[in-house]
């Protein structure tokens, strides 16, 4: 919307952390390792950044006074971000998480600019000396969701309140449509854009247009529970997002993908306070623990739990990918061959959705 | 169309356009006075984390929104104070009371994320919403048709009383009303509070109605679209119930024609849909010179003290 300045930093001991020296291997015994992060939406959205947010906070809990966080929430997508970036950097932070796929740019300019500061760039696919990539493979845990909404849709058709069609998105609209079409081969997915990442009223909105159109299931790419919450004022059927959100939704929840953060930064701290941070590409899923499912609620029938355990054990254990071929696209076109799997390459550019997904 | 979706459609425009409808017309009446308060998504965001703050703590969804009036009133009594008291420029202190708001907001509603309460709810009983036709007519919570009436008793108290008359005269000038001895400052404070109790029941409708939970910004920006709104109405209510229930209209319009399968317009232009008109209405007002002083109140904006 507005250009409003809704940022706050509340940045934990930025100032302290100011002194920090540049030069030489960060975590010398005394000078704590200043972290920072940059969040897209509020701590308190309860999704994304909520659970990017716990991830901090598990790494503060890890390393003690070993480490300084500090934070900015609230940062615009786009070319402002590269300002927080540096910003943190002189407050002497020496890696700096940016959690927001349209940071991208703004993260490999900082990163150009500032070569002693380690920048880490959730769901992005441009990558240099001091910037790594990282990702969770949600679209693991979106395949076991579409299992259980290949059972229990009785329309079968299930309504995909999405925020803005980036590969990350994608992947999950296709994982999901695929898995509910092995259960039900006329499964379709009926995908609603309302370009925002966080707007409870309009998430609730247009929850309510797609159950109108005849969708009992709902599933949902934005951050709020407002769409859950809206399926369970209709008594319709829903998936939480980011994080296990059955207080909105005790009986409409039939699962969640939980995000879980905290393995991997933990990890890359660790690295860095060693000094063997190295830039790269983590994509960690349902294996690692990066994706978890969070309990089934009432209204999943016992066979639908052992059918989407099965589905999540397989992965687990490498037997199932869930983009698999055949994938024909919406024009009918055989875009992914028999037996074969995509790549994480071709999934981290995808631009097509398979046949069954309306958008 | 089956009457389902249609009912559901009705109900949906008039549920989105509520909040923005309460905010834009505590707007109106502050800037009939002279005062504009920028601060409306600050108030707004108070009262939604006040309202449901008491309705979680309470558990009464009405006593919320007794809170969130409250919580809208102490916020633009703030305002009031650094404009009205130490004549500070308004248009900054308007900005600054909606970052305060957003971080106040956050702060306050911290230990509430993850609450669930119950929501306000249709206020007839659901035997009389039956049938489809009565329950796009009284299917709806208490603020709906609050709204409703207050625009119409907005309307009626500006034109033909007259507090309404010595309200806009002290928005048209300032100087005269002063001379011929109403208290400027006073009337002005008042405006401004009822301003922030609208805000604050706008607010309170996201938290205690549409979304009944709390999240940081949960408002989304809604105020901004008030704040336009009241523009857009060239300071008139009856175009401002009109021009609240035309954004919900096509805001609703377009995810159901999207969730049906066809787009008409890309949703960028959606939003910027409200600003554009504004826009619009502003270039339209300025361009036929014999309207521009009966649209704007000429006071609006300026700093008062009396000699």
């Amino acid at each position: 919307m507005v250009a409003v300045i809704t940022r706050r930093s509340l940045v934990a001991g930025a100032a302290g952390a100011a002194a920090l020296p540049f030069a030489g291997a960060a975590g010398s015994a005394q000078t704590p390792l200043g972290i920072g992060f940059v969040y897209v939406g509020p701590t308190g959205d309860y999704g994304w950044t909520y659970a990017h947010d716990q991830g901090r906070k598990a790494i503060e809990a890890e390393f003690g006074s070993k480490v300084k966080t500090s934070y900015v929430e609230n940062v615009a997508e786009g070319p402002d971000a590269e300002r927080v970036l540096r910003q943190l950097a002189t407050a002497g932070n020496k890696l700096i998480f940016a959690t927001s796929f349209g940071f991208m740019n703004a993260t490999v300019r900082a990163a150009r600019a500032l070569p002693n500061v380690w920048f880490e760039h959730a769901t992005g696919y441009q990558r240099a000396a001091n910037l790594a990539t990282y990702n969770a493979r949600f679209y693991e845990g979106r395949a076991v969701c579409g299992t259980i909404a290949g059972h229990l849709s009785k329309t079968g058709t299930a309504g995909y309140i999405a925020s803005f069609p980036i590969p990350e998105v994608v992947m999950g609209i296709s994982a999901f449509t695929l898995a509910a079409q092995k259960v039900n081969p006329n499964f379709k997915t009926k995908v609603l854009w309302v370009s925002t990442w966080y707007d409870p009223a309009k998430e609730a909105d247009a929850a309510k247009a797609l159950m109108d159109q005849g969708c009992d299931i709902l599933t949902q790419h934005t951050d709020s529970p407002a769409p859950l919450q809206a399926a369970e004022a209709r008594g319709m059927l829903g998936f939480g997002q980011a994080s296990d959100m059955r207080t909105y939704a005790p009986k409409a929840q039939l699962t969640s993908i939980v995000d879980d953060w905290a393995p991997y930064y933990i990890r890359r701290v660790r690295m860095a306070l060693d000094g063997t941070w190295k830039s790269g590409d983590t994509w960690d899923g349902l294996k690692e623990g990066a994706v978890r499912i969070a309990p089934y609620g009432d209204a999943v029938p016992e066979n639908v739990r052992r059918e989407a355990d099965r589905v999540k054990e397989e992965i687990i254990a490498g037997a199932l990918h869930p983009l698999t071929g055949p994938i024909k696209d919406q024009k009918g076109e055989l875009r992914v061959k028999e037996g074969e799997r995509m790549t994480d390459e071709q999934l981290s550019k995808m631009d097509w959705y398979p046949a069954g997904v309306q958008s | 169309m089956s009457t389902a979706l249609l009912v559901s459609f009705a109900m949906t425009v008039a549920m989105a356009s509520t909040p923005i409808l309460l905010a834009s017309l505590g707007e109106l009446v502050a800037e009939k006075a002279g005062v504009l308060n920028l601060g409306v998504e600050g108030m707004m965001l108070i009262g939604a984390v006040t309202g449901f703050a008491a309705a979680a703590l309470t558990g009464s969804a009405y006593l919320g929104l007794l809170a969130a009036m409250l919580g809208g009133l102490l916020t633009s009594l703030i305002f009031a104070a650094l404009t009205l008291g130490l004549s500070a420029n308004q248009v900054a202190t308007g900005l600054a009371l909606t970052i305060f708001g957003v971080g106040a907001s956050a702060l306050i509603g911290a230990p509430f994320v993850g609450r669930t309460i119950e929501r306000l709810g249709p206020l007839l009983p659901q035997a009389l919403a039956g049938h489809p036709v009565l329950r796009v007519l009284f299917g709806y919570d208490l603020l709906v048709y609050l709204a409703l009436g207050l625009t119409a008793v907005v309307a009626w108290w500006l034109r033909y009383t007259r507090p309404g008359l010595v309200l806009r005269a002290v928005g048209e000038s300032d100087t005269s009303a002063h001379a011929i001895g109403y208290p400027v400052l006073a009337v002005r404070t008042g405006a401004v509070a009822f301003g922030g109790v609208l805000a604050g029941l706008a607010g309170a409708y996201f938290s205690l109605e549409l979304t009944p939970m709390w999240a940081d910004r949960l408002t989304a920006g809604r105020g901004w679209i008030a704040l336009a709104l009241v523009v857009f109405a060239s300071w008139r209510p009856a175009r401002l119930l009109a021009g609240a229930y035309l954004f919900g209209a096509v805001m609703t319009f377009e995810l159901h024609a999207k969730a049906a399968g066809f787009a008409l317009l890309p949703p960028e232009i959606l939003a910027m849909l409200p600003y554009l008109a504004t826009i619009l209405v502003l270039t339209l007002i300025s361009v036929r010179p014999g309207r521009v002083s009966t649209a704007a109140p000429a006071c609006l904006g300026k700093a008062f003290s009396p000699a």
